[in-house]
């Protein structure tokens, strides 16, 4: 083979492989994406019941209710609306009444949001993106929630503090996300 | 008075890096030898002044001086000594000293150890070096200065995130700078070779060294994180596709993939200028990954935004560092000239596979970990890209490297036999089946898992025949192959011993992901319950008071098929200062699987939420990253590539100079 006729042959297999791998990542991004919804998004459009979705807010407080055998129901909140829902299994550590939260799962025909998985921010001091995102598109963000309940005492409230979530170095994979709550019963 | 002097020195390390900077370049311009002597001790200065304002503040911490604005957020005085040591680096000023200082470190090294590097092509890569250096100060000394003071100090420090005090994550995070950082001089002199216009063979026999470093803690940096998430969480996984984990993960493919083309260009001056760009590559990825942690862009979009000007001064290093590097590869690279040639089925052939799909595979983590981001800013939707996504992606392109990983050592260089390195793999392959044989007939339930086990078994057998070959193991004496085997080059057993290490790995992934078995459940003092083979009691639970936290032990009586084991404590922690808690979770290794405990919410009841998992092989995932770390180390040794092997490096490159055909 000549020389151009190896660099053909090089490129064509570069060609080749990377065709396979936008396939399969176009392939992927179809089927293997959650979509992020707020309590009132949730409210206003209609899921096909049976699609996977993400939902955030606080946890209402007072509705936090345990069943038998690690069962729990909460409402989550966005200010506006709210939405149930159930879970069953252990709860990450930082779960809270009126504390931000994130469940994955599915939207039942009856309005009921069943859950697979629960992540609670593994930090007190922020909350997850999204549902800051959405309490802000809800007017009921207030700029405190930014802030650790230390930062009244905290030397210099004018700088921001420094966020642990960056505090972990890269690669220290959950202490600067949130913390899945895997239910076993529920797979 | 302290922490000014750790100031002061940064300010100092900065000018010195400015001058490091441009003053070698004049001399590189005008042909100045002088000029160019200039970068050996600028280097060694800006280290020892970065080490000094490091040590400055870590004097504070371990003082708990509380005066100073960053001891005061991240640290408590009744702390143990050795978190007040790592909590040094557990924020983000600190962490970015730790940073410049190996990168220092670095730079301080080549001036040290470089003596057989061409004056022209050290003073270069220096001069860039000190550039990256020079952007970092600038970094930290306007955006965010580690020594700042507060007016009025509080009596009490804040404490450091309790899910950062811990061991494992006091190495961590150095060990995985030590990977990230390494590289920097891989691309500073990738970048000194495209501004001199030269490039050969000998550049890549000095380069591979550091690269080798840096692979090396790059590698241990990231199964150590991987083991702290794992015993740390409390549930048990070991890796998540987190966009924090992948952004480790990506240098990592990329720098295994510039080790093995650096090979080429050592062996054959073949692929020059895709090693020049991989190197450009695997550092920016190093850098975009820094950047994306510490910019807060992935984790929490508020210290972004709270503090404009960081995450701005990190997207202008980014862009000027990736975008200038890029373009000056862009210019230059064409002059480069071009290689041996070889046939598609060769050594080069093989290595160019493995570098077509690392590259690959990491661009598409890298198009996973970003995209949400990206879609984000296009049209405001949020979405989650989690492990459905990598495994439907990663996993198909990360298969046929696997395979190929035992055909690569046997096949020639130039023109290779694929039909003869195929019958010397028929032991490896035979063994291979076996292996499906017997985890179809033992547990065959999960199709995947015998085929894992069979790829796994397949490259660990398949790492060593190379070298059998070699030492005539089976047809000659044992006398004579061990004589043989002891005057094999190292590289070649450090190349046997990493592929043997990803075959455990990979033999620990399949184990721990196919036969892993777990129970969640909630237990009252007395209850039992079973998890795979183990039976479980709980006893009942009792308080204690730790240095910074208050902890709930709960006690297990362990019994694996009947036979009583022991007792497992899994306990959680509550910190006071912080108002948080953290899960530790109890292990209990039996062989190479482990029995995990962890406790979930404790209610007034005195039930308990446990969480408790068999996980088959999972302790080779770490394993098999050890043996890999061994490879790298012996292929370091190797006299060919030692750092200071000054008489047979002078010898070598005039040998090397000379074009190979």
């Amino acid at each position: 083979m000549t020389r151009k006729q190896r660099r053909i042959t090089l490129i064509a297999g570069a060609l080749a492989v990377l065709g396979v791998a936008t396939g399969l990542v176009l392939f992927a991004l179809n089927d293997s994406i959650v979509f992020f919804h707020s309590p009132t998004e949730l409210a206003e459009s209609h899921f096909s019941p049976g699609s996977r979705l993400r939902i955030g807010g606080l946890v209402e407080a007072g509705s936090v209710k345990k069943g038998e055998n690690l069962a729990v129901r909460f409402a989550v909140t966005d200010g506006n609306k709210s939405v149930t829902v159930a879970y069953t299994g252990v709860l990450p550590d930082l779960f809270r009444e009126g504390q931000g939260v994130i469940a994955e799962g599915e939207l039942e025909p009856s309005g009921l949001f069943k859950a697979d998985s629960v992540l609670a921010k593994h930090d007190e001091k922020y909350m997850p993106r999204e549902v800051a995102d959405a309490l802000k598109k809800q007017g009921h963000w207030k700029d405190d929630y930014a802030k650790t309940p230390a930062s009244s005492k905290s030397p210099s409230p004018a700088k921001p503090s420094p966020a642990p979530a960056e505090a972990a170095p890269p690669a220290t994979p959950r202490a600067s996300q949130a913390a899945p709550a895997t239910s076993g019963a529920a797979q | 008075m302290i922490p000014e002097l750790g100031h002061y020195a940064l300010v100092l390390a900065l000018a010195l890096a400015l001058a490091q900077s441009s003053v070698p370049l004049i001399g590189l311009r005008t042909g100045d030898a002088g000029l160019m002597e200039v970068a050996r001790s600028s280097a060694l200065g800006q280290f020892a002044f970065v080490a000094l304002s490091f040590a400055a503040l870590t004097t504070s911490y371990v003082i708990s001086d509380f005066s100073v604005e960053n001891v005061a957020l991240n640290s408590h005085s009744a702390m143990p000594l050795i978190y007040k040591f790592t909590s040094v680096w557990g924020n983000h000023e600190g962490s970015m000293l730790l940073w410049v200082l190996i990168l220092a470190a670095f730079g301080a090294l080549v001036a040290l150890f470089g003596s057989h590097v061409p004056l022209a092509l050290k003073a270069a890569a220096l001069a860039v070096q000190a550039w990256i250096a020079t952007a970092f100060y600038l970094f930290i000394l306007l955006t965010s200065n580690p020594f700042a003071r507060l007016a009025r100090p509080p009596i009490e420090g804040q404490d450091l995130n309790p899910i950062l005090q811990d061991l494992g994550l006091a190495i961590h995070p150095p060990l995985l700078y030590l990977g990230y950082v390494g590289f920097s001089i891989t691309f500073s002199f990738a970048v000194a070779a495209l501004l001199i216009g030269r490039i050969d063979a000998a550049w890549a026999r000095w380069v591979r060294p550091w690269t080798l470093t840096a692979w090396i803690f790059l590698t241990l940096g990231i199964a150590m994180g991987s083991y702290w998430a794992y015993y740390e969480l409390g549930w048990g996984g070991w890796w998540f596709w987190d966009p924090v984990e992948n952004t480790s993960l990506m240098p990592w493919l990329a720098g295994t993939a510039l080790l093995h083309s650096a090979v080429v260009m050592e062996k054959r001056e073949a692929l020059k200028v895709w090693t020049i760009l991989l190197a450009i590559l695997t550092f920016s990825l190093s850098l975009i990954g820094t950047f994306l942690v510490r910019s807060g862009v992935l984790t929490s979009v508020h210290a972004f935004a709270t503090d404009p000007t960081r995450g701005v001064f990190i997207l202008a290093i980014l862009v000027i560092f990736i975008g200038g590097s890029l373009t000056l590869f862009a210019w230059r690279a064409p002059m480069l000239k071009q290689g041996g040639l070889f046939a598609p089925i060769s050594r080069e052939g093989a290595l160019v596979f493995n570098n077509l799909f690392l590259t690959t595979a990491c661009a598409t983590i890298f198009v996973g970990t970003l995209y949400p981001l990206a879609l984000e800013a296009l049209t405001g939707d949020k979405i989650s890209v989690g492990a459905p996504f990598f495994d439907l992606t990663f996993g198909p392109l990360i298969v046929p490297v696997l395979i190929a990983v035992p055909f690569g050592p046997l096949l020639a260089w130039k023109r290779g036999d694929l039909l003869a390195a195929a019958q010397r793999l028929l032991f490896a392959a035979a063994l291979a089946l076996v292996a499906l044989v017997v985890t179809f007939l033992l547990r065959g339930k999960p199709v995947l898992a015998p085929l894992g086990v069979a790829l796994a078994v397949f490259v660990m057998a398949g790492a060593p025949t190379d070298i059998v070959e070699r030492i005539g193991l089976f047809r000659s004496t044992p006398g004579v192959a061990l004589r043989r085997a002891a005057g094999l080059p190292r590289s070649s057993w450090g190349t046997a011993v990493a592929h043997l290490g990803l075959g455990l790995t990979l033999l620990g992934i399949v184990g721990e992901s196919q036969w892993n078995s777990e129970r969640i459940v909630a237990m009252k003092a007395g209850d039992t319950t079973t998890v795979g083979r183990y039976e479980l009691t709980f006893d009942g639970l009792r308080a204690h008071q730790g240095p910074n936290y208050r902890e709930a032990i709960a006690t297990f009586t362990v019994r694996r098929d009947g036979i009583d084991i022991g007792t497992l404590a899994p306990a959680k922690r509550t910190f006071p200062q912080r108002q948080m808690s953290t899960t530790e979770a109890a292990l209990r290794a039996h062989g190479l699987s482990q029995l995990y405990l962890s406790l979930g919410e404790i209610n007034a009841d005195g039930t308990v939420a446990v969480r408790a998992y068999d996980k088959p092989l999972v302790l080779l995932i770490w394993l098999g990253a050890v043996v890999m770390v061994i490879g790298g180390g012996l292929s370091l040794s190797d006299r060919r590539l030692r750092v200071g092997a000054p008489r047979r490096a002078r010898a070598k490159p005039k040998s090397s100079l000379q074009p190979a055909e």
